[in-house]
């Protein structure tokens, strides 16, 4: 610390400033690319915006909760909305757990070169999904795709995986989990890093066994990571686009068009941009439901 | 023990590799010929080497171009965006300011909102300024992001203040400071946030199928979605654009893998 006194004040002003002059740049931008398009989509999902209104904006007109309530008569928004939650509530709990199976045996002190299996596992993440999504199209090949190969192995018959409205989500969950598990394995071994090694020992030392370990140790302090990597997990697969934009557009019989898909059709290919709006503002409260729900959850588990 | 380490061992081994089964395939499908690939059961090993799906694309059709935007879209906004935020959030860590801590909760909390909620009118703004299908509607957006700012605050949370204090005695000005201290010293998480941007942009689709309205202006991803509308019985084609789309991104992933496993990290931390 330097001199108090009258210099402090002087620099406290100047430094605060500098403050100010330091965050324009990046404040401003994200006021207005970010806090204004929020605002303006929040306003203009309550309008009958659509390709007129592009041509001569003095058509738009205010009408209310009109789109919500259409949104409610909407069959194709329903089955949208019935798709995503699928993908969300299977995906979700399954790519958790092979995060979480993959970070404890990388974890275990039984496991040597851990770096070379991390990589493979890690690898899809920050590949191109759009890229990946193409691969797997060819993999779900009803005739000479690898899945069915495998399958024919254990004697299974070829599905046609994306071709089948039953088994085309199925398809996709199974690329998502692959896609990104390794992404929330990075995040549960830096958890059970720093779970501290003397509750496991006085734990053996009382006789525990390896899975009540798990239960009573590991689970309990890896609460806090585990809320963090569901958020993150919910929040980003009820944005799934890219996997049946590629893969299936939405087929077949629309059994895996999303939300967010739904949105992008209605406002960017029909530029019924106000009923898109209002399409973006569910998913939105969707989200915010959600993340607020696992927050309460983990509070009444841990009283 | 021993039976359970084997077991382990073979169960790690088998997962590995089925995890990277789809880019083996992928590799060597892109360097046969046409038809090659689409055969049961699948081969993992071209009879042939030939590089004539990679001449298509570049030669007939020109996703050289797609390539050179991708990296051109994906390094600007990747220089910009760490300039803007390593400002803010040298800013959040260092200063002391009216509605500090309110402003960056604000900032934080808003971080849940996702971003398809915005496309909209950030397409209506950009379209009114003439910006739509250039490089700008890609680049705007892109100029700072929040959690860019929270990574950085974190990391420069943890420099001494002592630094600063020494440096302003010596009659730095504040710029300087952030000039010749701080970003000297961020430099690991720097690196770190130019690899998520970087990736982040390369990756990113939605946005660009939206804001990008020529073959000539598509980003590589883009380019390839609407490749495969075409090409759906080419998956020879196709792989080799796949493969062209994720070397890059592969490579700087693994160069540079250390700094992104620990922001990751990073980004879990919660205060």
């Amino acid at each position: 610390m330097i001199k108090p006194g009258i210099n402090k004040n002087k620099f406290s002003i100047s430094s605060s400033r500098a403050a100010y002059v330091f965050l324009a740049p990046a404040l401003s931008a994200i006021f207005v690319f970010f806090f204004i398009p929020v605002i303006a989509a929040f306003l203009i999902s309550f309008t009958d915006f659509d390709i007129y209104a592009l041509g001569d904006i003095s058509t738009v007109r205010w009408i209310g909760f009109s789109n919500y309530l259409k949104l409610f008569d909407d069959p194709l928004f329903w089955q949208a909305l019935k798709n995503t939650f699928y993908f969300v509530i299977v995906t979700g709990p399954i790519s958790i757990a092979v995060s979480l199976t993959a970070a404890l045996l990388l974890n275990s002190k039984l496991v040597k070169y851990k770096a070379i299996f991390r990589l493979s596992y890690f690898i899809p993440v920050v590949t191109t999904l759009v890229a990946v999504a193409i691969v797997w199209r060819f993999i779900y090949h009803p005739k000479f795709g690898i899945m069915n190969y495998l399958l024919s192995m254990i004697a299974i018959n070829p599905i046609d995986w994306l071709g089948d409205p039953v088994w085309a989500m199925p398809a996709i969950m199974l690329m998502s989990v692959w896609k990104n598990f390794g992404y929330n394995m990075i995040i549960f071994i830096a958890g059970l890093q720093n779970i501290p090694e003397d509750l496991y020992e006085a734990a053996s030392i009382e006789g525990a066994s390896a899975w009540q370990k798990f239960r009573h140790i590991t689970l309990p302090m890896l609460a806090p990571t585990t809320l963090f990597i569901s958020i993150i997990t919910m929040i980003g697969y009820f944005q799934l686009f890219a996997e049946p934009y590629v893969m299936t557009q939405g087929g077949p019989l629309n059994k895996t068009l999303s939300i967010v898909q739904y949105m992008y059709q209605e406002g960017f290919r029909w530029w019924n941009m106000g009923y898109s709006a209002s399409i973006a503002f569910v998913l939105f409260f969707i989200i915010f439901l959600g993340t607020l729900i696992q927050f309460k959850l983990q509070k009444s588990e841990k009283t | 023990m021993k039976i359970k380490k084997i077991l382990i061992y073979i169960f790690l081994g088998v997962t590995s590799i089925l995890t990277l089964v789809p880019f083996i395939w992928m590799i060597s499908a892109s360097f046969m010929a046409d038809g090659k690939a689409s055969v049961f059961p699948p081969v993992f090993w071209p009879d042939e080497f030939v590089f004539s799906q990679y001449e298509n694309l570049f030669i007939r059709l020109n996703m050289a171009r797609n390539f050179l935007n991708s990296l051109l879209l994906s390094f600007s906004v990747t220089i910009i965006s760490l300039f803007f935020n390593s400002m803010a959030g040298f800013a959040f860590a260092k200063y002391r300011f009216m509605g500090k801590k309110k402003l960056f909760n604000i900032l934080l909390s808003t971080m849940i909102i996702p971003s398809q909620v915005t496309m909209l009118p950030l397409f209506l703004m950009l379209k009114s300024m003439g910006l739509i299908n250039t490089y700008m509607a890609i680049i705007i957006p892109g100029l700072a992001n929040i959690f860019g700012i929270f990574l950085i605050r974190q990391y420069v949370l943890a420099i001494p203040d002592s630094l600063i204090e020494a440096a302003r005695i010596d009659g730095a000005t504040d710029f300087q400071i952030y000039r010749k201290i701080i970003l000297p010293l961020a430099i690991p998480i720097l690196v770190t946030l130019a690899i998520f941007t970087f990736l982040g942009t390369w990756n990113d689709f939605l946005w660009p199928l939206i804001a990008l309205t020529d073959d000539s202006m598509y980003t590589l991803p883009v380019a390839l979605a609407n490749l495969m509308g075409e090409h759906t019985k080419d998956p020879e084609l196709m792989m080799a654009g796949s493969v062209l789309t994720i070397i890059p991104v592969i490579i700087v992933f693994l160069v540079l893998q250390k700094y992104y496993i620990k922001g990751i990290m990073m980004g879990s931390v919660k205060e």
